[in-house]
């Protein structure tokens, strides 16, 4: 019932002056409002980032755990090794990527091909990925990474660091072939028919028309793909690939100390927080060309 | 009259158990220009698309110069490359330049080299009035010009016959002159043109004969001046009486 009430004397007095201040004075408000916002928002960080803090040091197993997860001198001396196995990661990760952008493209080129001549080949990539994207990644890495070298063929590689590197190019193209194959499906229709009445074959209107403009609609979902492998690089360390992680786990082997863990989530870090502000960065100026164009 | 270049016999479709043509039969002939006109869900486009092969007719057959183009071993990529289509919402490539529109299908289709196709598609422009426009994308050009530059596009493939699906529905008012004087200037070069039109007025002059579409059957057909002068049919009547009452012919 008090919605209904009368106003209350000072209210609208309020709110008038303060909708309606001229010149300075509506800036003046404005500002103290970003003020008060940035500081109410610091104040609760620092306020619950405290709370946190004094949560985990002041359990009795903290000063055991400090020494073993964060102590500066195993850090500088797992850093080397660990490092080094980074590299593998990121070197991993970019090979894997190009091959991934382009096998996934032609996956979702294949997938998007119409009429029944084209069926064998669409039902097979569907098999493929339906497989593919079935089987939990680490689980198709043991497989792929220890049964294919088992086999021995000739002309096959038998190396683990290959197998881990063809089983992630495998599983990301599944995904990244859907990503694909869902911007095909965003562009209009109309633009595959005018491509045909031209007289350009499916694959040529595929090529030339609706994959140029399928790319630019899913560049935000394919950086996303990025970050996310960025990280699974480090899945193949089950093979026994020295990478980062299986570095800091050979160094908690030997020492029975933690921090190498630590030194390898850094780096993870250091990479995946760039990539991930950029991919919101270039999403948001995406979104708003495209509003720019839309008005 | 010449010969034929398109004939269609007896053509069907329907979608989804709904008749969408029925036993249409049309003859066009080389230099003859046919306005398809009748309400929106007439048929009209279904059936320039199936002209195109963009969509496939349930029964019926369609020759062009004589020879079925239906038969499973006729290639459709070589029957538009002698037809040239151009739509109500124009459909050009936003992601590519005038230019690049206009030689896509020259250079990736008909194997022109570049350059060629360059010269080609610059003299068709100038001679359209986009010479300005060579180098601009699509979404900066008026609905006009966007459409000019779609039977540029077409005519680049050098077609036989044009198919004009509607093309002045989707355009401010004004611009609607523009596009239809291009088609008048393609009849004058004796292009050969089956138009599904709205505008009752320019199918009257640049028609040689007008067919009249009512729920997929050809009601009516005749040669144009006397279509519009002495409508036979008492459904024809009742359309042309509905167009002039809302000022439109």
């Amino acid at each position: 019932m008090s919605s209904v009430g009368p106003p209350s004397p000072e209210g609208p007095e309020i709110g008038r002056a303060r909708l309606l201040p001229t010149g300075l004075g509506l800036r003046a408000i404005l500002r103290e409002e970003g003020a008060r916002s940035a500081l109410i928002a610091a104040s609760s960080t620092v306020l619950l980032i405290g709370l946190v803090l004094w949560w985990v040091l002041s359990s009795e197993a903290w000063p055991a755990v400090q020494k073993q997860f964060f102590s500066p001198v195993h850090f500088r001396a797992a850093w080397p090794d660990v490092l080094g196995g980074f590299w593998l990661d990121i070197k991993m990760f970019l090979v894997a990527e190009v091959l991934i952008l382009v096998i996934a493209l032609l996956l979702a080129m294949i997938r998007s091909l119409r009429g029944p001549a084209f069926f064998p080949l669409r039902a097979l990539v569907i098999i493929f990925i339906d497989l593919v994207r079935g089987i939990p990644i680490i689980l198709l890495i043991l497989l792929l990474g220890f049964g294919i070298p088992a086999l021995q063929l000739t002309g096959v590689p038998n190396s683990a660091l290959f197998w881990g590197v063809a089983t992630l190019v495998i599983s990301y193209s599944a995904y990244t072939a859907e990503v694909y194959r869902a911007g095909i499906e965003s562009v209009h229709e109309s633009q595959r028919m005018a491509a045909r009445s031209l007289g350009l074959t499916q694959f040529q209107a595929l090529r030339y028309v609706l994959v140029p403009q399928a790319i630019r609609n899913v560049v935000p979902a394919l950086l996303n793909g990025f970050i996310s492998l960025q990280k699974d690089v480090a899945l193949v360390f089950v093979l026994g690939v020295r990478e980062g992680v299986r570095e800091a786990q050979i160094y908690t082997a030997s020492t029975f100390n933690y921090t190498g863990y630590l030194a390898a989530t850094v780096l993870f870090l250091s990479v995946s927080v760039p990539l991930a502000r950029f991919t919101d960065w270039y999403t948001e100026r995406d979104r708003r060309r495209k509003q720019a164009v839309g008005s | 009259m010449g010969s034929p270049k398109v004939e269609i016999k007896d053509v069907a479709k329907s979608y989804e158990g709904k008749a969408v043509l029925q036993d249409v039969g049309l003859s066009v002939d080389v230099h003859e220009v046919v306005c398809l006109i009748g309400s929106s869900g007439s048929g009209k486009s279904t059936l320039l698309k199936c002209l195109n092969l963009l969509v496939p007719i349930d029964s019926g057959d369609i020759l062009l110069d004589g020879k079925s183009i239906i038969t499973g071993s006729v290639n459709p990529n070589e029957v538009r490359q002698k037809m040239g289509i151009v739509f109500q919402s124009f459909n050009l490539f936003p992601h590519m330049s005038v230019l690049q529109n206009v030689i896509l299908s020259p250079t990736k289709v008909h194997g022109v080299s570049t350059g060629e196709a360059t010269d080609l598609a610059t003299q068709l422009l100038e001679q359209f009035g986009l010479l300005d426009k060579i180098h601009e994308y699509p979404d900066r050009l008026s609905g006009g010009q966007q459409q000019r530059v779609a039977v540029v596009r077409s005519l680049a493939t050098k077609p036989e016959l044009m198919l004009f699906d509607e093309v002045t529905s989707a355009l401010d008012p004004e611009l609607v002159a523009e596009v239809l004087g291009v088609i008048r200037g393609l009849k004058d070069d004796g292009m050969t043109m089956i138009i599904a039109t709205h505008e009752m007025g320019f199918a009257r002059d640049v028609g040689d004969r007008v067919c009249f579409l009512d729920q997929g059957v050809i009601l009516e057909h005749g040669p144009a001046k006397q279509f519009f002068a002495d409508p036979q049919e008492a459904r024809t009547r009742q359309f042309l009486q509905r167009i002039i009452e809302a000022g439109r012919l």
